[in-house]
């Protein structure tokens, strides 16, 4: 079998030009999905994840599905390249690629589609690559399994030039090396090479930078469309965020529990939905979003006011809470060889102070020490040198028995939903474990407070009973923030707690957040690398870079005034970011 | 990488003079003259005692006694027990055999063991599936002695298909029918172990991506399935030696092989407090040894892992 494997260069002769429309009357569609439906099998029976889906993709177009998590989006795509997960089974309707029926195909043939007529570039760069073989091994089994015509040295030039393709230099010696030595952005790259490598006419996106940070997204997708344009390949993005979506697709599919809810032009939805969940899809995506959500603030209570039953006096309320002076941190990096450890500052002569009842961002890109200096306010990590005051007191001069109290008044929630529960907890006991290591109260009191927390956080007291594998992330994150909330602390750590949520879900923990923190006057210190977020619920904001602050000023002034490069490069990373003015234009 | 091997290396000192100093001590501190029974039913005459108490040093303090065996030990020359062999003798002639029936016992369950649950993780919830793990539970659940009896009546007696005993000198024919019953429960625990790992990585992220790629399913299985299961087996199988070589007394017993099982039974019984240090040290080294090469075997497997 010869296979053709254009290689691009100056002069491409497939290319999509921008903005091109696509008239279903002439052009024959390159994807067309009819009235799909797609169902697992689980202990209960069938349980269908995709009902009746239509989806069209025309030769060189982009599309995207948009949608929460459990809307089918990402089933859909697997359907299209048949690698439904686990029992996931097409039950209903056609697939065609090309004029030719996809669902029921024989495997071997499916085997010869994939790679070579459709293309895949998966989610998450972390766990898509094997980590026991080599970068250039994985991309050059893709041009094996597709034909690819030439030796050794000429195969090893092919994964070379798509290394380099991909935006990744010095290619040729990149190649000789294994996962682990990539960063995740790397790795993203690594897999749009391999997802090319064969010159696919579909290439399926299934998320393809939700796990990176935004400056590294922003540079991925634009690689992307560069390079899917210059192919002239069709892509079928899968995203939950909206305004990616509609910043880098023509077409937008919006899905939601299995179903298409709306679908048209990318603009026409942003500026004119028309489906109720997708009016409130565009109103609270985080990046379109544009104040902080002040829940109580517009009833007209102030946190100074609602602080005052606990504050003894004019003296406590003014002294800031948290206020972290000159702090660093040092880790030493063990060698290959005894005698060759090395230094690393990942917290470099840090200062910042969080006032009462207010919220301070710490933003950075993973490596920027925001999560390490979060770690020492909470007592976690032992500085190497500089000052955590709480309240007034050094951290560092608490005896064991002043920590353990210590610990009562900071509490945090992390990032991960799925891992900071222990799944052989019922939520009933992940919620009253620290009430019974502090001794809070008899066995009843203890249960009624748990009903109180649940009812705090907006879930229902039959949670109770149940197990966190039963729950969604969003609930999830909400018992965390209630177990956080049991001690009645002062201050609560927010360590990238509402990255890992769905745009929906994460506004409704941010309001969650935002009420919390003015009913019981907390104060919040929230790390995170989406500046998108920060806006709705910071006061002020730290930007950190390499372990060092690079600006601290009010939230409005960081928005509205960046003074830093790297706060402008940033904000110009948000997705959507450029999209406010094509809404108001409509 | 080179620095990593040293430092393993000599970590084995201390190991060493460690397991040594405890194990005298142990064999030390069991009640009982061996002296005094060396003479059966009549015993021997008070100076011949004596005698023998000096010729192997058995009237020194505990720490002496110690300091001796391990002059023993460097320079090669552990003396000679009650009988008048020589100790090293005694243990040249012992290990041999053992380590082959561990080796033998170790590839079979090796080879079975993977291929068994290659196949039944991959078909997960199947007849096949299904069938290995009754063996396994049934493998796991008769103890060795009775598994070694009935194989050796009905393989060995009736069939005829093998040799019943192994005797002096076993080749490599007399001993596949231990080996077998010696390696069967580990073969059980690495059927599962294979299985399990391998279902888990059947629905991992990269495998979808080799299949994405356009990989046939052989092409997926061996290249990215196989491999990824093997650690998790390879730790299993790496202590397993020193089970295998140190646990055999049982099958050794059934089948009549003269190896470290036996001669440690005997020592033991005896009270030659050098034999039993010695093998038994022997046996240590072993297994420090065996562990050293999983670790090794860990970085071929897994580039992730490093030395440092």
């Amino acid at each position: 079998m010869t296979t053709q494997f254009p290689v691009t260069g100056g002069g491409l002769p497939t290319g999509r030009p921008a903005g091109t429309s696509y008239d279903a009357g002439t052009d024959k569609p390159l994807l067309q999905i009819s009235d799909l439906e797609v169902s697992f099998t689980t202990g209960v029976g069938e349980v269908k994840a995709v009902r009746g889906v239509d989806i069209t993709v025309y030769p060189g177009q982009s599309v995207a599905i948009v949608g929460e998590s459990g809307s089918g989006k990402s089933t859909t795509a697997h359907a299209v390249i048949d690698l439904l997960p686990g029992t996931g089974k097409v039950t209903g309707g056609s697939i065609t690629f090309d004029g030719r029926e996809i669902v029921g195909l024989p495997r071997v043939e499916m085997e010869a589609m994939r790679g070579r007529d459709i293309g895949l570039v998966p989610q998450d760069p972390m766990s898509n690559l094997n980590p026991v073989w080599r970068i250039g091994t994985q991309i050059d089994e893709a041009l094996r399994a597709n034909g690819f015509e030439g030796g050794r040295a000429e195969r090893k030039e092919r994964v070379a030039g798509l290394l380099a393709e991909a935006g990744l230099p010095d290619a040729a010696r990149r190649a000789r090396q294994f996962p682990h030595e990539f960063s995740g952005g790397m790795r993203q790259r690594s897999l749009i090479a391999i997802g090319l490598a064969a010159r696919p006419k579909l290439l399926i996106a299934d998320e393809p930078t939700s796990a990176l940070d935004v400056t590294v997204q922003r540079q991925i997708l634009d690689h992307l469309e560069v390079l899917t344009q210059e192919l002239g390949t069709a892509v079928l993005f899968i995203t939950h965020d909206l305004g990616l979506a509609a910043e880098r697709a023509e077409h937008l599919v919006v899905m939601f529990k299995g179903r298409v809810v709306e679908s048209g032009p990318a603009r026409q939805i942003l500026a004119d939905p028309q489906h109720p969940y997708t009016k409130r899809l565009v109103s609270s995506a985080p990046s379109l979003a544009s104040r902080r959500i002040q829940v109580a603030r517009e009833e007209g209570a102030t946190p100074d006011e609602l602080l005052s039953h606990h504050a003894d006096g004019e003296e406590t309320r003014r002294r800031p809470i948290v206020q972290v002076r000159d702090l660093t941190k040092v880790f030493q990096i063990r060698g290959a060889r005894p005698g060759a450890s090395s230094d690393f500052t990942a917290v470099d002569n840090v200062s910042f102070t969080l006032p009462r009842g207010e919220t301070l961002a710490l933003v950075g890109e993973s490596g920027s020490g925001k999560s390490t200096a979060a770690n020492m306010v909470l007592g976690l990590l032992e500085p190497t040198s500089g000052v955590v005051e709480f309240d007034g007191t050094d951290v560092a001069g608490l005896s064991p028995k002043e920590q353990f109290a210590f610990r009562r008044r900071i509490q945090p929630v992390f990032q991960n939903p799925y891992g900071s529960l222990d799944p052989m907890f019922s939520i009933f006991s992940s919620i009253e474990e620290p009430l019974r290591l502090h001794q809070v109260g008899s066995k009843k009191e203890r249960e009624a407070r748990v009903r109180e927390l649940l009812d705090l956080v907006s879930l229902p007291a039959s949670t109770m009973r149940r197990f966190p594998n039963e729950l969604s992330g969003g609930q999830r994150q909400r018992i965390a923030i209630a177990r956080a909330l049991a001690l009645k602390p002062e201050v609560i750590v927010l360590d990238e707690a509402v990255s890992a949520l769905d745009v929906l879900v994460q506004a409704q923990i941010l309001e969650l957040l935002g009420s919390l923190q003015d009913e019981l006057g907390l104060s919040y210190l929230f790390i995170t690398h989406d500046l998108a977020v920060v806006r709705q619920i910071a006061d002020s904001v730290v930007v950190m870079q390499n372990g060092q602050v690079v600006e601290y000023a009010s939230t409005d002034a960081v928005f509205d005034n960046p003074r830093q490069q790297y706060t402008r490069d940033l904000l110009a990373a948000i997705p959507g970011a450029g999209l406010e003015d094509a809404k108001i234009a409509g | 990488m080179l620095w990593y091997l040293g430092r393993r290396l000599l970590q084995l000192i201390p190991v060493f003079l460690g397991a040594t100093l405890l194990l005298y001590g142990l064999v030390f501190l069991r009640p009982g003259d061996p002296v005094a029974g060396l003479g059966g039913e009549r015993g021997l005459p008070e100076a011949v005692q004596e005698q023998i108490r000096q010729q192997y040093n058995l009237d020194e303090p505990f720490i002496v006694q110690y300091l001796l065996f391990l002059k023993g030990v460097f320079t090669l020359d552990f003396g000679v027990d009650f009988r008048g062999r020589e100790i090293t003798e005694v243990i040249a002639q012992a290990l041999p055999v053992t380590f082959q029936l561990a080796m033998m016992a170790l590839v079979i369950e090796a080879v079975f063991g993977l291929t068994f649950g290659l196949i039944a993780g991959m078909r997960k919830g199947g007849w096949f599936d299904g069938t290995v793990l009754v063996i396994s539970l049934l493998v796991i659940a008769v103890p060795t002695f009775v598994m070694g009896f009935v194989l050796q009546f009905v393989v060995g007696v009736e069939l005829g298909w093998l040799p019943v005993t192994a005797g002096r000198d076993p080749d490599f024919y007399t001993l596949l029918l231990p080996a077998i019953v010696l390696a069967a429960t580990s073969f059980a625990y690495v059927v599962r172990l294979t299985r399990t790992s391998v279902a888990e990585n059947l629905s991992a992220d990269y495998v979808r991506t080799a299949r994405a790629k356009g990989l046939r399913r052989t092409q997926v299985n061996g290249r990215h399935v196989l491999r990824n299961s093997l650690i998790p087996v390879v730790t299993f199988l790496g202590a397993d030696l020193g089970n295998l070589m140190g646990g055999a007394v049982v099958t050794e017993g059934i089948f009549n092989i003269n190896g470290v099982g036996g001669t440690l039974y005997d020592a033991i019984i005896r009270g030659e407090n050098v034999t039993v240090v010695s093998l038994t040290t022997v046996l240590v080294i072993v297994y420090i040894a065996a562990n050293l090469v999983v670790d090794l075997l860990y970085a071929a497997l897994d580039p992730r892992i490093r030395y440092a």
